[in-house]
């Protein structure tokens, strides 16, 4: 699984690091979040698609 | 459930259409919707919208919503829960196994006499480019209202040199962050040159045809060629008011599965509310609680979807803290917890030149909730802690 987040559409919401705090971050000054993991193992894909749901620009995609 | 029927396409009634398919359900759906469009986003109406930034069609929002029988531009004028039919204005009924009342508030008109052009107020689409069109190349603003939408129209419009004055009975913008975090609110919306008449009140919008001016309760005219009225918003509930529902303020009460209840107290299984229309029991709030964020109506809307398929037994309870953001110059303004429940705020970190500002909100000592400016690593540490909080306590 890769995720990529559209960096046009992320506004550091940061939903998506709290429903999946192993995988995005976001620095205190950043625009765009930080994906940690982009390639994480199959364990992590409840949260993941948890994130994507929860995003409220709808920034992050799961390929895979 | 066979029949699904949707009252509000908004963004509720959109998220809970989309999570009803993805739980797996394959029936029908219906959703009426009095406005033409298909459901759409409004924060960026008094942001990137306003500043032109994005089109109409950017404000759509994402996703699909599969499978559905659209009924745009029709109103529901009542609910019948003894036939389970929903009646629209066109004198049509909808038959309905499974209810959601997402239906949401409309802004709050003046209620006075006003000049018949160049007054506004803003909540969806054409509001918005009625108020855009009418701002010419040296208008006047006068906001009335320093609530989120008043002070994000103010930073919208600052940022394209447009002059601007913002009135209201509060003495703080933004009241329901408090005095101290509400002041230095106001400091940045003056260092970007809006005015503001704070603790005051508005007699009359003055003007015979074009609007000319504000006059306040003190006898100042503020001159204006725009006026927007921002003054809070009203549930549209009339529809269902005869229904026998538990209502507060105007809004349908549910439980803590965001299943309505009768004005018995009775919870109704099959039907449901979410966002702006509904108040659910936050532990933190007196009774129901209507929280107007986005992030509430998504949550809400979420779970009602997943429990309307549920035996009444198995159905889960809302665990949302409630969270929501606001974009004003380059101020990102985030809150987590139930703000309204807050009696101290403190202050805990501050930099007035960049600015950021991360603030804490108790009650009885009792952490409640937190308010950051730019500090968006921050605020998240507190909506984890605010949600790990048990029930009860
Ligand atoms: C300008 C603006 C900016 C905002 N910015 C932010 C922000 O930055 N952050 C944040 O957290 N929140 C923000 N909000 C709040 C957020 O948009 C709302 O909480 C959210 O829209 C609520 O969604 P809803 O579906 O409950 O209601 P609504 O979006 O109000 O949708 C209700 C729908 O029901 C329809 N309807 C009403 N009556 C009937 C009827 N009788 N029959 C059929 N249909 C009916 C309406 O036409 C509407 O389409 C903002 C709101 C506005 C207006
Ligand atoms: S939730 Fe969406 S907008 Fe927010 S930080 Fe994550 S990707 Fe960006």
């Amino acid at each position: 699984m890769k995720i990529t987040v559209d960096t046009d559409l992320c506004e550091v919401h940061g939903d998506c690091v709290v429903a999946a705090p192993d995988i995005f971050d976001i620095g205190e000054d950043d625009d765009v979040v930080q994906i940690l993991n982009a390639e994480p193992g199959e364990e992590y894909r409840a949260a993941i698609v948890q994130a994507t749901k929860m995003c409220p620009v709808a920034a992050i995609k799961i390929e895979g | 459930m066979q029949n699904v029927v949707v009252v509000g396409g908004g963004l509720a009634g959109f998220r809970f259409v989309q999570s009803l398919r993805d739980a797996g359900y394959d029936g029908a759906v219906t959703v009426v919707s009095e406005e033409e469009h298909l459901p759409y986003d409004r924060p960026p109406l008094s942001k990137q919208l306003l500043a032109g930034t994005f089109t109409e069609e950017q404000c759509a929002l994402p996703g699909e919503a599969a499978e559905v029988e659209w009924k745009l531009g029709r109103r529901a004028e009542r609910l019948d829960r003894d036939l389970r039919v929903v009646v629209l204005d066109d004198g049509s009924e909808v038959a309905y196994d499974g209810l959601l009342i997402a239906t949401g508030r409309r802004a709050r008109r003046w209620d006075g006499a006003l000049p018949s052009v160049g007054v506004h107020t803003l909540r969806d689409l054409a509001d918005t480019a009625a108020f855009r069109a009418d701002i010419g190349a040296d208008a006047r603003v006068v906001i009335i209202g320093a609530g989120f939408i008043g002070c994000e129209v103010a930073a919208t419009l600052r940022k394209e040199g447009v002059d601007v004055t913002i009135v209201d009975v509060a003495a703080h913008p933004m009241p329901v962050m408090g005095p101290e975090i509400g002041a230095r609110a106001a400091r940045i919306h003056e260092a970007e040159g809006v005015r503001f008449r704070l603790g005051k009140g508005v007699a009359a919008i003055e003007g015979d045809d074009r609007v000319t001016g504000v006059r306040l309760e003190d006898g100042e005219l503020l001159e204006a060629s725009v006026v927007l009225v921002a003054v809070g918003s009203l549930p549209n509930s009339e529809w269902f008011t005869d229904a026998g529902l538990a209502m507060d303020r105007g809004v349908v009460i549910c439980d803590e599965t965001c299943a309505v209840l009768d004005a018995n107290g009775a919870v109704v299984p099959e039907v449901f509310a979410a966002g702006d229309i509904a108040a659910w029991p936050h532990r933190h709030a007196e009774g129901a609680a209507c929280i107007e964020h986005w992030s509430n109506a998504r949550d809400m809307a979420d779970l009602a979807a997943r429990n309307l398929l549920l035996a009444v037994e198995e159905r889960t309870a809302l665990a949302s803290v409630p969270t929501f953001w606001s974009d004003q110059y380059n101020v990102k303004i985030k809150s987590a917890g139930f703000l309204r429940a807050v009696d101290t705020w403190t202050i805990v970190e501050e930099d007035a030149d960049k600015p950021s500002l991360l603030a804490e909100g108790h009650r009885n000592g009792e952490l409640v909730g937190a308010v950051a400016f730019n500090m968006n690593r921050s605020i998240i540490g507190y909506q984890r802690s605010l949600a790990n909080v048990k029930v009860g306590t």
